[in-house]
């Protein structure tokens, strides 16, 4: 009989009934030959696999995390609420000991969804381990959390939600950006002035396979998660690395990602993208499960699986190895780069354009965040989009000094209230929302 | 006339039924070791004197299967298993007989690696040199596909008395179940076929020449022609025979729940709308994970004869039985001494309920009445809070579409039948610490024979069609049809209704008890690139377990008494 060497919870949600639109990637049929698998392998009888029904988030759970505009139920539907509900689950019964580590088998996914939040971009709304996470910050006092995000795309809404965050080690591995969407996440994304080198971005080149991202694992994240000492690790396990996924180019297997798994050894794992619905998903997930749930894994392996026909060339292992070496370097040289970027100035500013691929929207955004030295420092958001109304909004961040929140309230107060804009504060040492 | 019969560990209760309700009801003991001369002797008695010609329904509950298992008293069999890709076959390993073997299949059906036939008939040739006569095969999405199934039963049916298949156990998806409950159908297949060929004879001997129909833990029923194609489906019968008995009396189609109390163990279900609600998983015993149909019970190890004991200055009741209450001359105090103090039970001698009690008023330093009230009181809460959390677990089952998540029914039940020896004491104690009403079963005693005696045919069919790939399929009927691109769900649903038509009454339905009912439907679109290629439809009706449709009368007849 099989006994799991470390308790797995499991949230499986593949919602059955719920589609972007009906010949999208993703639609009703995405993760049900996952599900074939996943009951035909027995995996929900194993003895220290337990599958919990997902509790929905609620309104507040989400504005912890993001500036909806207008508001929260204009851009989240459902589905999104069960979705990063199934995150919270599973975050809830690891936080309650009910489990050592969980997988949130959910769909739709959420690391694109940045902090403000228009619409859709690249499948996501609200960015569900976000919403975990926080959650678990408030309710369990958690301080340090390391992402690791394995999608296939850039990271880029957990990425610019974390930016300002040096509690939060954001890594994320992916196809660079100069071939696939959403076209960032380069080693020079290195997070805020108050949070340099708790981004770090590590792009493969198309057709890394098994041997380029077990190094980037090994190698690079590994060394770099001792070194951090998170409390929780979390791992946006995205499965569109697979060699048969339809929108990617890469040529990672199911042994791969279950090797990954059991490297990374993550706390929590949430599902992100994969869009390989018959190749490669069902496959892909009973491995990952196996290897968290510490079991063996060895005969996982998808029907068209020959490990020669995508073996990396040479030049692409040289590629990864300095990439890797570029990632590592920056994080030993975090702490100087912060200091010089502390030194600057007591305001600094951004000024970025933002697509949203899905629902067809332009963002135009201007941050300004107060450079303190004491914490991670205080940020106003001015954000103007072409379908919905402008927004102005103020974070102030867990563990803001005395400085910072007034700075926030003193800028939310001067905000005139008016029909052409919203004003939101996020309280988060209050764990408090205000909009006018 | 009805008779049903249900053997217990002590007892075997067996009732006549008439239109004018219980003609007789009588108890023999159980003889463990001759669970045959038990079951005949029960026939017997009841039939005395009976004009044998107006009897014309028999339904037998007996522990013969399970005691063959829990005993481990199974002959060898062979097991052949082909897994492919995914958890390695050696990880459900059943008995020394089990072999794991080429071929695979994936989860649409398509063949990945084909079956390699030397390899089965050395097998084969081994296990018949051995001496084994029956042998179980199983292919991982030979629900999708029996294909490799059917070819190992065509290279090893010639060399076996009977062959049991994966897919014909159940349309489920569940590997490792699939394999257990094959071997569990291959292993009591002998036992099972010569005990109630026998019983069959002998009452076609006394005159009564009907088919025997026997109980199933989902509390229905099949003749014994179908049950020698899955006779492990008629294990742990008798909790729904208990449940089957209660349903009779059901208040009305709210949410009840059904607690029978008994010396050892407290079985707790749930019924909803005159149903009970089954397990959707299938039943375990022991070690065995099956994929078979049954009522979902909990049960718990708190009973009348609850060993009681103060650990600590706490109250502790079982979770062992030591023996009969003080009352009735054993050893140890138990709930139903407190019963017997409290004078809500009038039988067996008080004064050694009190001396019995004595010790353990003295370490809870108060009177002995006290000390039982809060015995009776602790028992009466341990139940309900069991019962509260065999609601919780159901209520927290997953589902996986945001409509069932958000609208699906949430069971709430605000009323309780109850039966077994301390029942009648106890139903007003749990009304008045849970706040629902709770009843008493009427005739208790034997509403698990009543149960059988009324209890229905039931039966489910799967079906799968998948219009990319041409077929719809439910494996475990055998049938296999081609379909064309326009094949939809209520095509599908029509077919399988059908297809749950001739299954019912092969099982031995009557026209009139075939409720059918739709339990799952889904259908998805298939898109591979820009286009929607096909569409994948999976369909689950059933039998509604229930009672054929004299039990009005009798029911009505029984309440009355
Ligand atoms: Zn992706
Ligand atoms: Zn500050």
């Amino acid at each position: 009989m099989l006994t799991a060497g470390r308790t797995t919870g499991l949230v499986f949600f593949p919602a059955f009934d719920w589609a972007i639109s009906s010949t999208h990637p993703e639609r009703e049929e995405r993760l049900l030959y996952t599900q074939d698998q996943v009951f035909e392998e027995g995996l929900l009888d194993i003895d220290g696999i337990t599958e919990f029904k997902p509790d929905l988030v609620t309104v507040r759970d989400i504005q912890r995390v993001h500036f909806c505009v207008p508001d929260v139920w204009s851009v989240a539907t459902e589905s999104h609420f069960i979705s990063a509900g199934g995150a919270k689950t599973i975050g809830m019964a690891v936080m309650d000991k009910r489990v050592e580590c969980g997988f949130a088998l959910v769909r739709p996914p959420g690391h694109h969804a940045m902090r403000v939040v228009h619409g859709a971009r690249g499948f996501c709304n609200i960015n569900i381990e976000a919403i975990m996470i926080e959650y678990i910050r408030q309710a369990y006092g958690v301080r340090k959390v390391a992402i690791v995000d394995t999608d296939c795309h850039h990271g880029d809404g957990t990425q610019d939600i974390y930016w300002h965050d040096p509690n939060t080690l954001f890594i994320s591995i992916h196809q660079d950006g100069r071939t696939l969407y959403p076209g960032s996440g380069f080693p020079h994304e290195l997070g805020g002035p108050t949070a340099i080198g708790y981004t770090l971005n590590y792009p493969l080149p198309p057709n890394t396979s098994e041997e380029g991202f077990l190094y980037a694992i090994e190698q690079v994240v590994l060394p770099i998660l001792k070194e951090f000492q998170p409390e929780l690790i979390i791992n946006s396990a995205g499965q569109d690395n697979h060699f048969s996924d339809p929108i990617t180019n890469m040529n990672f297997s199911a042994q791969g990602y279950a090797r990954l798994t059991s490297l990374l050894k993550p706390d929590i794992a949430v599902l992100e993208g994969g869009y390989s619905i018959e190749g490669a998903l069902p496959y892909l997930n009973v491995g990952i499960i196996l290897a968290l749930a510490g079991l063996d894994y060895s005969n996982v392996k998808e029907p068209n699986y020959q490990p020669e026909a995508i073996r990396q060339k040479p030049e692409i292992t040289t590629f990864i190895k300095k990439t890797g070496d570029q990632v590592l370097t920056n994080w030993r040289n975090r702490v100087q780069l912060g200091e010089m970027a502390q030194k600057k100035k007591g305001i600094d500013e951004r000024r970025r354009t933002l697509y949203y691929d899905t629902d067809n929207i332009v963002e135009n955004q201007h941050e300004t965040i107060r450079v303190c030295p004491n914490c991670s420092g205080v940020l106003k958001i001015d954000s103007e989009s072409d379908h919905t109304c402008r927004i102005l909004a103020v974070h102030i961040p867990v563990g803001a000094c005395e400085e910072c929140r007034n700075q926030g309230y003193a800028w939310f107060d001067s905000i005139k209230k008016s029909d052409e804009a919203k004003a939101f504060l996020q309280d988060r040492p209050k764990d408090q929302y205000l909009e006018k | 006339m009805i008779i049903g019969l249900d053997v217990g560990g002590t007892y075997t209760d067996v009732v006549l039924l008439s239109n004018e309700g219980i003609e007789r009801a009588i108890k023999v003991p159980t003889d463990p070791d001759d669970l045959f001369h038990t079951v005949l002797s029960g026939l017997d008695q009841i039939v005395d004197q009976v004009e044998l010609m107006q009897i014309h329904r028999v339904v037998l509950s007996t522990t013969l299967t399970t005691n063959a298992i829990a005993q481990d008293k199974m002959p060898r069999v062979g097991m052949i298993v082909s897994a492919g890709p995914g958890i390695d076959a050696k990880y459900f390993r059943t008995n020394s007989d089990y072999f794991a073997v080429a071929g695979a299949t994936d989860h649409r059906g398509r063949e990945i690696e084909p079956v390699n036939p030397v390899e089965i008939s050395e097998i084969s040739q081994r296990l018949k040199s051995e001496g084994i006569r029956y042998v179980g095969v199983v292919a991982k999405f030979s629900t999708r596909n029996p294909q490799h199934e059917l070819q190992m039963l065509d290279l090893i049916q010639p060399h076996f008395d009977k062959v049991f298949l994966g897919h014909r156990v159940s349309g489920n998806l569940n590997f490792p179940r699939r394999i257990a409950t094959t071997y569990l159908n291959t292993a009591v297949y002998p036992i099972h076929k010569q005990f109630f060929q026998a019983v069959q004879d002998s009452l076609a001997n006394k005159g009564v020449c009907i088919p025997i129909h026997i109980m199933k833990p989902d509390g229905g029923t099949m003749v014994f022609s179908a049950s020698v194609d899955h006779p492990a489906q008629t294990i742990l019968s008798g909790p729904a025979a208990s449940v089957m008995g209660s349903l009779a009396f059901a208040f009305d189609d709210e949410d009840t729940l059904v607690m029978d109390i008994g010396g050892t163990t407290t079985d707790i279900a749930v019924l909803v709308n005159r149903a009970p609600l089954l397990n959707p998983a299938g039943i375990s015993m022991g070690s065995y994970k099956t994929l078979i149909r049954a009522i979902e019970t909990h049960s718990i190890p708190v009973g009348g004869d609850s060993a009681v004991r103060v650990v600590d200055g706490q109250i502790r009741i079982g979770p062992d039985r030591i023996g009969p209450a003080m009352a009735f001359g054993g050893p140890v105090p138990t709930p139903t001494d407190a019963m017997r103090i409290l004078g809500s039970m009038k039988s067996g001698c008080r004064e050694r309920s009190i001396s019995g009690f004595q010790e353990i008023a003295c370490q809870l330093t108060c009177s002995v009445e006290e000390a039982a009230f809060q015995v009776f009181d602790r028992t009466c809460r341990m139940i309900m809070t069991e019962a509260g959390s065999l609601v919780d677990r159901i209520n927290q089952k997953p589902v996986y579409t945001i409509h069932e998540l958000l609208e699906g029914y949430r069971v709430y039940p605000q009323k309780a039948l109850i039966l077994g020896g301390p029942a009648p004491c106890m139903a007003g104690h749990l009304e008045k610490i849970s706040g629902i009403q709770v009843g008493v079963t009427p005739r208790w005693d034997v509403a698990n024979a009543i149960g059988a005696a009324l209890a229905r045919v039931t039966s489910e069919v799967i079906l799968f069609a998948d219009t990319q790939q041409g077929m719809a399929t439910a494996p475990e009927e055998s049938f296999f049809q081609k379909v064309d691109r326009t094949f939809d769900r209520d095509q599908a649903v029509s077919m399988a209704f059908e297809l749950l038509r001739e299954k019912a009454f092969r099982l031995g339905a009557e026209e009139k008890e075939l409720e059918m009912e739709v339990i799952e439907d889904q259908q998805f679109n298939m898109v591979r690139g820009f286009y929607t290629t096909g569409r994948n439809i999976r369909i689950r009706v059933q039998i509604k377990p229930g009672l054929i449709g004299e039990y009005d009368t009798i029911a009505g007849i029984l309440s009355r008494e």
